[in-house]
């Protein structure tokens, strides 16, 4: 499904990604781990296609396609979802209005017709449920005013509704209290399924024992420095980062 | 992303394209260019008008003359006012083809053309219903459809020109009452050279059955219009009614000065709704229309009602103030605003409401969106007089920035001269942030629609309060003119 080779990227002319490797399989759930400052967030950013960001080498492969020329709606309409680490508030801009909108917009790009009112209705109902959003909040303009922890659960809500190939979670764990968390990660789990792939990308180990990897890899300095399964993040949380120091610069990637 | 690279992803989506730039081919009876007391005379002849009139647009002209020489142009304003050449403007251009009142299938073919690739079908087959449509085209009106359709129930709506000859009463009765001609140089310079316009009187306890509106296109290079629109809603009767305008792509400016004057008796309500979209000029602010114009509404009886909406996205400069005079106890009026400024367009815009009678009310919401080096000023008067016991008023002004070039301010003025009024004022300014767009461009919404889908959100409270069929137009509208503005 996806393939990075040898990925370096900047950002303000500032590499950050120096030659990441990674290859993500349908049914799929990899963790990408690491300290603050070794470009867990940049991966995130880059694979979306923020322009933001620029990548100097290395390939982007989604279904035999590179992917690093697409547009970010583009990418999104190939099944690209990233949940954002800070989903940004847009006023006046009904959640309802703006998620007709995606679908219509990904259903167009496929060359699907727009999906009925009552079709959207009733899937909305369902995965309304699923995240336990209110109506009171589906009704507000998006994420305005909304605290922290539901603004995660709309990023699931969303991820939800797009039905993605991959879906990108950008610290979704960071600031969630216990019960965010397990509505959140519950919602993952139910969409998981042999077709599509979750990328988690998270600084602790917390969200791990809620959704529970296939692989995780350790990011240090713009590339992935040890791969590994579950176990990997336990190990992890018991020895910290502060290991990675002692590494020498010119490990090569094991993935 | 650095700074300059998010200006020029901004920059590059403001320039969309203005689709109404054509012109229309037809021949013309153009007077001279140049302001005299003999143009003036020469436009009120051409119109076979009384002699009451011809005094008034006199009286007008040298009104014009003094402020000019005494006072000079208005400096008040947030902009520099280009120097306006009075004598390099022609002030009557019309068709040659003669009026035709019966029927507009008579009118010149050339015309229906036109007004049919504006949107404005004007043939009895093809006219939108629900909607009875005045014509005007550079300085006199062409057409008004459902003319025998409105007069079954008294209502009359016609040119202003025909309403001169067949209801002077009423026009002399009301004309110059709400705006008179002294009340600022471009008034009195309308009321000088007006040449056309609408006219439109509800009778008594008359609810009219269908939106009335005026749609006015400026053809002829080197002219301006000045029309006059005057709006009479007899007691307890209801009115909507809506104006539209464009023209062509020019280099060269060209003055538009109208004066709207709307008259609500007791328990009477009109609501008049703007969508303007004159030629605004290129991207480096090349020619585009100069749009001076004075709105003023009057309740003059207890009860009534007045309400304003406007949706400016043309001009290269837009200054005007639609307001309302609320005389009549218990009487309400509404300003409701969504001013777009692109390139290098000017607006300065917003309201007056004058409280008068007792519990009189009024409410203005305004929402400016400045994008690329466009500057938005909302300029606002809230007044309540001694007499204006209980007066409220409500205000919000809201300012949508996109982009770092562009600008936005807001000039309220308050004056209250009695304890019992209540005045709120609210304001803010948002900027539609690069990472907005790209949040919903991650969701596969491209800038394009991003953008048109914050602006539509931002300015929904207004876009609500038109007819329906106009709130789509204009909801369209804004997307187009925004075209380009972020990229």
């Amino acid at each position: 499904m996806l393939q990075i080779r040898e990925l370096h990227a900047t950002v303000n002319d500032k590499e950050i990604l120096k030659g990441l490797n990674l290859t993500v399989k349908p049914g799929e759930v990899h963790a990408i781990m690491g300290p603050n400052g070794s470009g867990k967030s940049t991966t995130a950013s880059v694979l979306s296609g923020n322009p933001g960001y620029t990548v100097t080498k290395g390939s982007i492969r989604f279904y035999d396609q590179n992917i690093i020329t697409l547009k970010p709606e583009e990418r999104a309409g190939e099944g690209i979802f990233m949940a954002f680490q800070y989903p940004v508030e847009i006023p006046g801009v009904s959640n309802i209005n703006f998620l007709r909108t995606a679908i219509g917009e990904i259903r167009a790009y496929k060359g699907l017709p727009p999906m009925e009112t009552r079709d959207f209705v009733k899937m909305f109902r369902e995965k309304q449920h699923l995240l336990q959003f209110s109506n009171e909040l589906a009704g507000r303009s998006l994420n305005e005013g909304f605290s922290g922890g539901e603004k995660k659960r709309n990023e699931i809500l969303q991820l939800a509704m797009l039905e993605p190939r991959l879906a990108i979670l950008d610290e979704t764990d960071s600031g969630l209290d216990i019960d965010a968390l397990r509505i959140v990660s519950n919602g993952v789990n139910k969409l998981r399924s042999s077709a599509n792939a979750f990328v988690l990308i998270t600084h602790y180990q917390r969200l791990l024992e809620h959704i529970e990897p296939d692989f995780v890899h350790v990011l240090y300095k713009g590339r992935i420095v040890r791969s590994g399964t579950k176990e990997l993040a336990g190990e992890l949380e018991a020895k910290g980062y502060d290991w990675l120091k002692d590494l020498p610069d010119a490990l090569t990637d094991q993935n | 992303m650095d700074t300059a690279d998010t200006n020029n992803t901004l920059h590059s989506v403001i320039e969309g394209n203005y689709q109404y730039g054509f012109v229309t081919d037809i021949e013309m009876d153009i007077l001279p260019r140049g302001l005299s007391v003999e143009t003036v005379m020469a436009i009120s002849e051409k119109k076979n008008e009384p002699e009451w009139l011809l005094k008034w647009r006199l009286t007008a002209y040298r009104h014009f003359l003094k402020l000019l020489e005494t006072q000079g142009m208005p400096e008040w304003q947030n902009f520099n006012l280009p120097a306006i050449d009075f004598q390099a403007i022609s002030y009557y251009a019309a068709p040659k083809s003669k009026p035709v009142l019966n029927s507009v299938d008579e009118v010149d073919p050339e015309l229906i053309a036109t007004f049919e690739k504006l949107g404005i079908p004007l043939t009895e087959q093809k006219m939108l219903s629900g909607v009875a449509v005045d014509a005007v085209f550079d300085s006199v009106s062409v057409a008004t459809t459902f003319r025998k359709e409105l007069s079954k129930l008294g209502i009359i709506f016609c040119s202003f020109s025909e309403a001169i000859k067949e209801h002077g009463d009423l026009v002399k009765k009301y004309l110059g009452t709400v705006v008179p001609a002294t009340d600022n140089i471009f008034a009195a310079l309308n009321a000088a050279v007006s040449s056309d316009g609408s006219f439109a009187y509800i009778p008594k306890g008359v609810r009219c059955p269908m939106e009335l509106s005026t749609y006015f296109r400026i053809n002829a290079g080197n002219s301006g219009q000045f029309e006059r629109t005057l709006v009479i809603a007899d007691e307890g009767s209801y009115v909507s009614y809506l104006e539209g305008c464009t023209a062509p792509q020019r280099d060269e400016n060209q003055l538009h000065a109208a004066v709207v004057e709307l008259i609500a008796l007791s328990d009477a309500e009109i609501k008049y709704s703007t969508v303007q979209n004159w030629y605004p000029g290129d991207k480096d602010g090349k020619g585009g229309i100069y749009n001076f114009v004075t709105k003023r509404g009057i309740c003059k009886g207890n009860g009534a009602r007045i309400s304003w909406t406007q949706v400016e996205t043309g001009s290269a400069i837009t200054w005007k103030y639609p307001g309302v005079i609320l005389k009549g106890d218990n009487s309400s009026a509404e300003f409701y605003s969504i001013a777009i400024t692109k390139n290098k367009q000017i607006a300065d815009t917003g309201t007056k409401m004058i409280h008068l009678g007792k519990n009189t009310k009024s409410r203005i919401i305004s929402k400016g969106i400045s994008a690329g080096e466009g500057q938005n000023s909302y300029r606002g008067l809230v007044h309540a007089g001694r007499n204006a016991i209980n007066a409220r008023n409500f205000t919000q002004c809201d300012s949508l920035l996109i982009g770092s070039t562009c600008g936005a301010h807001t000039f309220p003025y308050i004056e209250a001269k009695n304890k019992s009024v209540q005045i709120e004022h609210e304001a803010t300014t948002t900027r539609i942030g690069e990472d907005q767009i790209f949040y919903l461009n991650q969701r596969g919404i491209n800038t394009e629609k991003a953008v048109a889908l914050i602006v539509n959100g931002y300015a929904k409270e207004v876009l609500n309060n038109l007819p329906m069929e106009f709130a789509v137009e204009a909801q369209k509208l804004l997307a187009i003119s925004l075209e380009g503005s972020v990229g």
